[in-house]
């Protein structure tokens, strides 16, 4: 009992020192001033500018649709990857590994310019095509990082045991493999969605043509100062990606009732 | 789990599609414009469409440098790119950019002489001048009571842990040169060892080697002083009245940001005549109501209002702007500044 | 089975080759090269890049980023482990939800963030604010090695919660069961069957940690206040003033020792497999 409560304290500190800087950024999006050194009165205007400033607009859509299709793309290749790589023999697979984990290691101006100056050399335009691949190239490593402790961990012996009896390989994978590693594949969408959300260096050598993502502008207004109305987007965010969370919670907590309910 | 994943995944792309609307193009002639972020009132860029009938593709850029490097590997295509003056410097050497055509740019004239023919395009065939600026002190006059009118104060042990400086290697170079008495675009070895000491000793003194950050530090009154463009001063002053701005006696920098047309570009005509309208009496106010920046625009300048027009930071004295110095592309020695800054932070 | 799993590899290898190893010889080539790489007939070769690498002053930038970096591993690891616990041997409908709850954070802007902590952190920030008003003396929190540590706790602990929960979650309960039933307690169960079977979901932590720490420059630029250069910074100032030739060699040397130290640990790695191993 005393366990439990120390665990539930020690969540709401590591909560609290995780939320913190968010709510900050909040409070600040009510700020009638502009500059983030000052608290100059409650106002909702930045959510007014925020409906009609078209490159934000445009920012959101493109940060959204790249970060979903390369975690998504990155999941799906990074997962598929992890089992080979599981299965290989140890000397390929170290080398494998440390090709990598190079992306993860490099800055990210490095990667940036690289990638830029690979796609020129290839004559593709820059713009939405190959910023997505930019994004899916780092974030396989991450999604092989995240699944390949789950294979490590699963019984070798189960998948045989499929197989000897009788199920085929694409069976065994679909029934067998890919329930027990799936918290891995879990997290290493979300992990590869994370990492494209947040990316402004290598989106801003890789992209083109009036595709630009929220952390490219973000990152252009610092000079100036960050205008409120980018806390207000974020405010918001939040509040969907919460109240979705919470709608879920929700639900499936009354289906479960439900399904009891029914049960008996 | 799964179902709740393809549920949320579902549910935001239906959240972004109608926060975002569908986008329509026409067949309008388009120019792509590239600037620094948050360097233009935006309603400008819907007038110009509607009144011209051309569709303005915007982008922007954190830093010149980025910038560059981008536009020089070869993978844009830009119609107007607005930027620093030693940058356009280079792009001119490099054969970067398109030389202008002024019959299309009538607004040329109200241009200020002052900022025409400078070095970086001395017969001005490449860049239209957009905003100008000088390189000052801002401090807090609550906590400096004495008189500040010289670089040296950066070096006053009773600001120590007080004094933001520019993790900008030329501006902070450029304090160290002036100080000494030399050109802010000096290459003698020997001057060069001497700035590097003297950004040694100072640096023990430093709060933090900074850019974007000296803004809302010095509003917040976290530093006490802080080396700092023009521009950032008048918008810091505007937001905190304990704040004054100067340009030391021994002189600085001058900058001017330009328009200019890459020499890619394909759609030249509109592109000047993008840069025509942006030179206006009108935008300019606009712009300038926005940004507070200092303008070349003489006709514009004497409609500014007056607590702008008074603000030190927005329109310096003449024999301040005669003590300044404008940066001058480097070309190659440009090396050594880079071996010398990053040794400085490194050390 | 193995022979043909290990097919499954090969359309990454393609991307591999593509998407990672040109870049990085790419940027092996500017490192021993002067200037831009314009023209194949131009290019000369040299080796003082890293001549220049190895002198005192960019060796000191090195180790200190090194030791950075591994201090907020460390701290990742101490804070984030007992988070992964908390979350696997919770209920089954809030384990998704308290994991989505603790990596929504990062889906703010790191910027932001960063700048929301300056904001906490500052002279005049929240926290020395609080401390005035209750009478006691403020603190310099702002632009030091704690605060650059700080920061990459703060971004970095999801990636090493996330792939320790992963090992900890569905972990096969019979094992915790006949250690308790062999007369095991706790502690002796967490040291000698839980801990271990986590390990590789600890490794996967450490490395998602560890490598980006090294190279990390928003943070030690922001929260360090750029006083002393570490190698991602450097790195990054290098690039993005033009000196790409020294830059890349900066950038090689880094790779290298990185990759080096992670071979050390990857032959740790495979003691764990063989079965015996440290436990």
């Amino acid at each position: 009992m005393v366990k439990r409560y120390i665990s539930k304290f020690y969540m709401i500190l590591m909560f609290i020192f995780l939320y913190a800087p968010i709510a900050v950024l909040a409070v600040y999006s009510f700020n009638s001033s502009k500059s983030r050194g000052a608290w100059g009165g409650f106002t909702l205007k930045w959510y007014v500018e925020l409906f009609n400033d078209r490159d934000i607009k445009s920012a959101l859509y493109y940060t959204i649709l790249v970060a979903l299709l390369s975690a998504l793309i990155s999941t799906i290749i990074g997962t598929i990857s992890a089992i080979g790589i599981h299965n290989m023999k140890h000397k390929q697979k170290a080398l494998i590994l440390n090709i990598n984990y190079l992306p993860i290691l490099n800055p990210d101006i490095v990667t940036g310019i690289a990638l830029m100056i690979l796609y020129l050399s290839l004559n593709l335009k820059l713009g939405f095509l190959t910023m997505l691949l930019s994004h899916i190239t780092f974030g396989i490593p991450y999604v092989i990082l995240a699944v390949l402790p789950k294979l490590k961990q699963m019984n070798k012996h189960i998948t045989e045991a499929a197989l000897d009896l009788g199920a085929t390989p694409l069976y065994a994978l679909r029934k067998v493999l890919l329930p027990q590693i799936k918290p891995g594949i879990i997290t290493g969408f979300l992990i590869a969605f994370t990492l494209s959300i947040d990316d402004f260096v290598i989106s801003f050598f890789t992209t083109g043509s009036g595709v630009n993502n929220l952390s490219m502008v973000i990152y252009s207004m610092a000079r100036r100062g960050i205008k409120p109305t980018i806390n207000a987007l974020s405010t918001l965010m939040l509040a969907v990606v919460l109240g979705l969370l919470l709608l879920i919670n929700k639900r499936s907590s009354f289906d479960k009732k439900h399904v009891k309910k029914v049960g008996k | 789990m799964k179902r709740k994943f393809c549920l949320l995944i579902v549910l935001t792309l239906i959240f972004t599609t109608i926060f975002t609307g569908c986008k329509n193009s026409g067949d309008k002639a388009e120019i792509k414009v590239l600037n620094y972020g948050q360097y233009i009132d935006k309603t400008l860029l819907t007038e110009f469409e509607d009144k011209y009938n051309v569709k303005i593709i915007y982008d922007i850029y954190p830093a010149p440098e980025d910038m560059y490097t981008k536009v020089k590997a070869g993978g844009t295509d830009y119609d107007v790119i607005i930027t620093g003056e030693y940058m356009i410097e280079r792009m001119i050497n490099e054969g970067m950019l398109a030389k202008l055509d002024y019959d299309n740019i009538p607004n040329f004239e109200f241009v200020d002489e002052k900022f025409k023919n400078q070095p970086y395009d001395s017969n001005n065939e490449y860049a239209v001048p957009y905003f100008w600026g000088t390189l000052g002190l801002l401090y807090n006059t609550k906590a400096v009571t004495e008189k500040v009118d010289s670089w040296d104060i950066l070096w006053n042990e009773k600001y120590a842990n007080r004094i933001l400086m520019m993790d900008s290697q030329r501006d902070t170079m450029a304090v160290a040169f002036k100080k000494l008495g030399y050109s802010l675009n000096s290459t003698n070895e020997q001057e060069l060892k001497e700035v590097k000491q003297l950004l040694l000793m100072q640096k023990p003194l430093v709060m933090a080697y900074v850019v974007d950050e000296a803004l809302a530090m010095m509003i917040a009154e976290e530093a006490d002083i802080a080396l700092i463009w023009s521009s950032e001063a008048a918008s810091a002053m505007g937001s905190n009245e304990n704040l004054n701005y100067i340009i030391p006696k021994e002189g600085s920098n001058i900058w001017i940001d330009a328009m200019c047309v890459p020499a890619t570009s394909s759609h030249k005509k509109e592109a000047e005549l993008f840069i025509n309208f942006m030179t206006s009496k009108e935008s300019t106010l606009k712009n300038i109501d926005e940004l507070w920046y200092s303008t070349v625009h003489t006709e514009a300048v004497k409609e500014v209002e007056e607590f702008l027009f008074d603000n030190p930071a927005f329109n310096p004295s003449d024999e301040d702007v005669k003590r300044t110095e404008m940066f001058r592309d480097l070309i190659d020695e440009i090396k050594v500044y880079n071996k010398l800054w990053t040794e400085v932070i490194a050390d | 089975m193995k022979n043909k799993a290990k097919l499954l590899t090969y359309p990454y290898i393609v991307w591999m080759g593509l998407f990672i190893i040109l870049p990085v010889l790419l940027v092996f080539l500017y490192s021993i090269t002067f200037n831009e790489i314009n023209n194949i007939k131009t290019i000369s070769f040299t080796i003082n890049n890293y001549k220049m690498f190895f002198t005192p002053v960019y060796i000191q930038v090195t180790l200190r980023s090194i030791y950075l970096a591994a201090l907020s591993t460390i701290i990742c690891l101490a804070l984030g482990y007992p988070i992964a616990m908390i979350i696997a041997n919770s209920k089954m409908t809030s384990k998704s939800i308290l994991l989505l709850l603790f990596i929504l954070p990062m889906w703010m802007n790191m910027l932001l963030r960063t700048y929301a902590w300056m904001t906490i952190l500052g002279n005049n920030g929240l926290i020395n604010t609080l401390l005035a008003n209750l009478g006691l003396p403020t603190l310099n929190l702002l632009y030091n090695n704690g605060a650059v540590i700080l920061g990459m706790v703060y971004n970095f602990i999801p990636f090493m919660v996330l792939p320790i929960y992963t090992t900890l979650s569905k972990m096969d309960n019979s094992l915790i069961e006949v250690s308790e039933d062999l007369g095991a307690n706790k502690v002796q169960t967490f040291i000698k069957v839980i801990f271990p079977l986590s390990l590789p979901g600890v490794i996967s932590g450490i490395i998602m940690v560890f490598m980006p720490a090294v190279s990390s420059f928003v943070i030690p630029k922001l929260l360090g206040g750029g006083k002393d250069a570490l190698i991602g910074t450097l790195i990054e100032k290098l690039f993005s003033l033009g000196d790409w030739n020294f830059g890349s060699a900066v950038s090689i040397v880094m790779m290298f020792i990185i990759l080096l130290s992670m071979a050390v640990m990857n032959r740790f790695d495979v003691d764990k497999e063989g079965g015996a191993g440290l436990w």
